[in-house]
């Protein structure tokens, strides 16, 4: 009972981690700048098709998914640059059209280039193997997966909660006309982390392959599970975030196991709920409460 | 809608029916083509009741369309072939389900207001995923037969019956949205886009204004899908997919939003677009059709129907900025 009580809890916290490796940089887009980015999930895919290139080609497969984020993240950059930031002026209907058309000129792009196949990315062969862990045989890849999220998660809270762009990050999200007024400058602020946040959604669609695969149909598929961890946890709350992506890992885990026929179906019901009884998010940012 | 030259407006508001009956006799071998485009217009017209007019910011529309479409398709294999009754029946099943679903969500706005549509929409679409035994799964919903309209008009490989049916209908639902936005009610529920709270604050009653017209949208939304069931007596899983309110949203704005009008021209224009791209090769169209909206995102407010205007603007203020010097 024990070890199947673990074993969903890894399996739980693995996929969540997945979840919060993408989403993190949208609670940014979403928090900060109020931008509903519905483009997100996009640039998770292009990490994703990159590394899976890559790794194709005989590379080695930690330099293909620091290849996936980086062309990620320039990606990234030139979208913020050119298309996101008429954006800010705008209402939130322009938002969502305009990166609805990032991703339909996305998905097209990728299913010209790479196929309309799932495409599979090649991880290291210890990884294909389950380990022994003590109590049972369990997939290593998992366990990799909840090492390299953990590790970032780490960095990120220590980054965020210990460095002064972490505090101006923090002040900006909580209260952007006074971050301004007290000299933050929250454009260039807003632009870097961007970026950063398109680079963790490359790193998370790369070595996320083999729970949620790639295929053109991954930006539209996927874009409401990230969505649901951002307004989950309060938009703009990175604590939150974490939070709502193990919770969500973890039902979704446990509704496959125990009611494998309404696990989805639950899910979505589950955040209805929850978005009517708490309609800002689980821990939103104190500005937000 | 008021204009200086009567005679001509009459001209503009016959030319979209004038084209639907020519299109009847000029192509006859790509009518279900023309039904198809036809269908996407009502859709999109629902959408600009609820997107346009209220400013209500929805992606939950495909689960109007599918319901409408499911209940249509299941009713016709259950209940009764009649396609006049199942079609009524689809219509007011997904009125009560939008009216129902309206007024669980409609007190919030914004983003939240959005998450709540997907994940109503998502709810559908993993229901009619699991329920195989009803809806066929991802399989599809087969094996619909209808009777022939009124007794008389059978539904044929030639689609002839589908496209007058589509064309009829559209155009009973084109006349109930035209009286509805041009009606008090239909001023007041521009208004609430424009400022809920100052609406409030005279008196409307704005969340049972909101709810009326979400409620009316579901329906012609509903009566779209029962459209799609029926002339092509086949219900996909896609039509509960994000990607089914994606595209209609697309077609109603690249026409533009509040004409009603911009439906006919966005999804005429979307659906020939994918179909010549489609040609070209089967990924190109979702990257014109994404490069296409981006596009009239940044620099057409009103859509394709703002075309004129807006070059119009630009050589104004080309002038202005010569003269200037």
């Amino acid at each position: 009972m024990l070890s199947f009580a673990l074993t969903v809890l890894l399996d739980g916290i693995s996929y969540g981690m997945i979840l919060f490796l993408i989403s993190v940089g949208l609670t940014v887009t979403m928090g900060l700048m109020r931008v509903v980015n519905l483009a997100h999930g996009a640039f998770a895919m292009i990490g994703g098709y990159v590394a899976g290139y890559l790794t194709q080609q005989g590379a080695n497969f930690y330099l293909a998914v620091i290849g996936g984020a980086v062309a990620a993240a320039t990606l990234g950059a030139i979208a913020e640059m050119t298309i996101y930031r008429p954006l800010y002026r705008k209402g939130e209907l322009s938002q969502v059209l305009l990166t609805v058309g990032i991703v339909f000129v996305a998905t097209g792009a990728v299913t010209g280039i790479f196929g309309a196949f799932p495409y599979p990315v090649v991880f290291p062969a210890y990884l294909t193997r389950p380990i022994d862990i003590g109590f049972r045989e369990y997939p290593a890849y998992r366990l990799f997966l909840i090492a390299v999220g953990a590790a970032i998660a780490a960095v990120l809270w220590l980054v965020l909660d210990g460095s002064t762009y972490g505090a101006r990050l923090r002040a900006a999200v909580d209260n952007p006309s006074m971050a301004r007024a007290v000299g933050i400058d929250v454009n260039l602020l807003f632009t870097v982390t961007f970026i950063i946040g398109c680079a963790l959604a490359g790193l998370g669609g790369a070595i996320g392959a083999g729970i949620l695969s790639l295929e053109p149909a991954y930006a539209l598929k996927y874009i409401v599970l990230f969505l649901v961890v951002v307004i989950v946890g309060g938009e703009g709350s990175f604590g939150g975030s974490f939070v709502a992506a193990i919770a969500l890992g973890i039902i979704d885990t446990l509704g496959k196991y125990f009611v494998p026929e309404a696990a989805a179906y639950l899910l979505y019901a589950a955040v209805f709920a929850l978005l009517l009884w708490r309609p800002r998010g689980l821990l939103p940012p104190k500005s937000a409460a | 809608m008021i204009h200086g030259r009567p005679v001509l407006a009459a001209f503009g508001h016959a030319l979209p029916w004038a084209i639907a009956i020519a299109y009847f006799y000029l192509a006859p071998y790509a009518l279900s083509f023309g039904t198809q485009v036809m269908i996407w217009i009502l859709f999109a017209m629902s959408l600009d009741l609820a997107l346009g007019y209220a400013g209500i910011l929805t992606l939950g529309h495909a689960g109007f369309f599918g319901l409408g479409a499911y209940a249509a398709g299941l009713f016709a294999i259950h209940v009764s072939p009649d396609p006049i009754l199942g079609h009524l029946v689809a219509v007011a099943l997904t009125a009560l389900f939008g009216a129902i679903t309206g007024a669980m969500i409609l007190h919030t706005s914004g983003v939240t207001f959005l998450m709540l549509t997907l994940a109503i929409v998502s709810m559908l679409s993993e229901y009619a995923n699991q329920a195989r035994g009803l809806t066929g799964g991802d399989d599809g919903l087969q094996g619909i037969r209808l009777d022939p309209i009124f007794g008389v008009f059978e539904f044929n490989i030639f689609g002839k019956t589908a496209y007058v049916y589509a064309a009829v209908v559209l155009f009973g639902w084109f006349l109930f949205a035209w009286r509805i936005v041009h009606s008090t009610f239909g001023r007041s529920v521009d208004g609430i886009r424009q400022n809920p709270r100052r609406m409030r604050a005279i008196g409307t009653p704005v969340w049972w204004r909101l709810l009326a017209i979400y409620t009316i949208s579901a329906a012609m939304a509903g009566s779209a899908g029962a459209l799609s069931a029926h002339s092509t007596r086949f219900v996909g899983l896609s039509v509960l997919s994000l990607l089914t309110s994606g595209i209609v949203t697309v077609a109603l704005i690249l026409g533009g939003t509040r004409r009603l009008y911009g439906a006919f021209v966005g999804a005429t224009t979307y659906f020939v677009v994918q179909d010549w791209s489609a040609k070209i090769s089967p990924f190109f169209w979702e990257f014109v059709v994404g490069g296409m909206l981006i596009v009239t995102v940044l620099l057409l407010d009103g859509g394709l129907l703002d075309l004129g205007p807006a070059v119009v603007r630009l050589r104004d203020r080309w002038r202005a900025g010569t003269e200037g010097k």
